[in-house]
């Protein structure tokens, strides 16, 4: 399935180390305005590369022990895990394309 | 494929989307190239889209959130069939009319319009100093209300004097338990309103008559290297978070040379929203470094629609 994963600070671990593809994970918040801005990129990006990359969207304003593990200062921020690690980040909001094009190395 | 239009407008601030609301109810069947997804103004609904309590917009007693106000306003536009586009515009080519516009780096243009309303905005401009790229997202920011949160129990720094500053040290002082503006003068250029604001808050500091040298840290901001104008010292400022006010500067790159601009690179405008060429209008921020409101720009933006829509018809398109 294509949908975007919901992970929260009891969940991340467990469903980022069992991903069997690469998982994107989209540090956001409701009141960040370029995070609804990617959003439906993100959504789009979930359908078109099913099977290559997973998508999960964590909300840092109810799971800040994950966002700060990880250190993350500016959202949107978006981290992409291979086998449990992390292996690029993303921060700031971008273009279909960009991120695309940033992801493509890893993927 | 180039597509055929009567009117494209580039950018969807309020000047962007007022003048899609006023041309699309007037049949013009306006195109809106928007922008694209970014962490800066330059994005679609400009730099509303990084602003929180919007206090000065008439109609809204209780204050609306910028990014509600864009959102409102671009439904509005849409409701009248204005045809919105993610997308940015990467080349105009205004000496032959109809005028061409690039969505990409191919040779055909993707649109070719009779009028264009330029409303492309205006943006931030960066401290410039070394560290910034470094550190942008790593304890340096350029968005307050996005990343204010993060800086929760730390003591932080507003760099820059005007309104913007203001309001960013005024949002930040929810989070941190100090906001100093550094701010190069020894005079603010906000508003009155928003000095005593500042003024009147006990978390709030100033730090006059400095300059920033450097953003200091190596994978995550530790603070500030500052020099004092007036006696010429250098310190350092321990922070654990900097966020850059320190004015702005008109999106302009994609018409140099193809329009009339001013010294600050503004797009110059002549009875009403005319600008050096013929059938094409700017509004908003692209051409008024002086008020720089949510409401006048949305006010030249209906004035630009108007003016597109009366020389159109002057021409019997």
């Amino acid at each position: 399935m294509a949908a975007i994963q919901t992970l929260t600070d009891d969940t991340f671990s467990e469903t980022v180390g069992a991903a069997e593809t690469p998982i994107l994970v989209d540090f956001w918040a409701e009141w960040c305005g370029p995070c609804k801005q990617i959003a439906p990129i993100l959504e789009e990006l979930a359908v078109e590369q099913d099977g290559r990359l997973s998508i999960g969207k964590l909300n840092v304003d109810e799971n800040l022990k994950v966002a700060q593990e990880f250190s993350v200062m500016s959202i949107p921020t978006l981290i992409l895990f291979k086998g449990g690690e992390a292996v690029a980040r993303l921060v700031g909001a971008k273009p279909k394309g960009a991120l695309l094009q940033e992801l493509s190395a890893y993927l | 494929m180039t597509e055929r239009r009567k009117l494209a407008i580039v950018g969807s601030g309020p000047a962007g989307l007022t003048a899609a609301i006023y041309s699309a109810r007037a049949q013009l069947d306006p195109v809106v190239i928007e922008g694209e997804p970014s962490s800066t103004s330059d994005q679609p609904g400009g730099q509303l889209m990084l602003t929180t309590e919007v206090e000065n917009y008439p109609g809204f007693t209780d204050a609306i959130m910028g990014p509600d106000l864009m959102g409102a306003m671009r439904a509005q536009a849409a409701r009248f069939g204005a045809d919105l586009r993610v997308a940015k515009v990467t080349r105009v080519d205004l000496s032959a009319s109809p005028f061409s516009l690039w969505l990409g780096d191919h040779d055909e243009p993707d649109l070719v319009s009779d009028a264009v309303i330029l409303a492309s905005g205006a943006r931030a401009v960066p401290l410039s100093v070394p560290g910034e790229d470094r550190l942008l997202g790593y304890g340096l920011s350029t968005c307050a209300t996005c990343d204010g949160f993060f800086f929760r129990g730390q003591e932080i720094a507003v760099v820059g004097g005007g309104d913007s500053a203001l309001e960013e040290a005024l949002f930040l002082t929810r989070f941190a338990t100090k906001v100093t503006v550094v701010h190069r003068r020894d005079e603010l250029r906000a508003s009155r309103i928003m000095q005593t604001r500042a003024f009147d808050h006990d978390k709030i500091e100033f730090r006059w008559n400095t300059v920033v040298t450097e953003i200091l840290g190596e994978d995550r901001l530790t603070g500030l290297a500052v020099r004092d104008t007036v006696t010429g010292e250098d310190s350092t400022m321990a922070l654990g978070g900097v966020f850059v006010a320190v004015g702005h500067e008109p999106n302009t790159s994609l018409v140099k040379g193809q329009l009339d601009l001013d010294e600050g690179g503004y797009v110059r405008t002549t009875t009403g929203t005319a600008t050096s060429v013929d059938g094409v209008f700017a509004a908003g921020d692209v051409q008024d470094h002086i008020y720089r409101q949510a409401v006048t720009s949305a006010g030249s933006g209906c004035m630009a629609a108007i003016d597109a829509e009366r020389w159109l018809e002057h021409r019997g398109h």
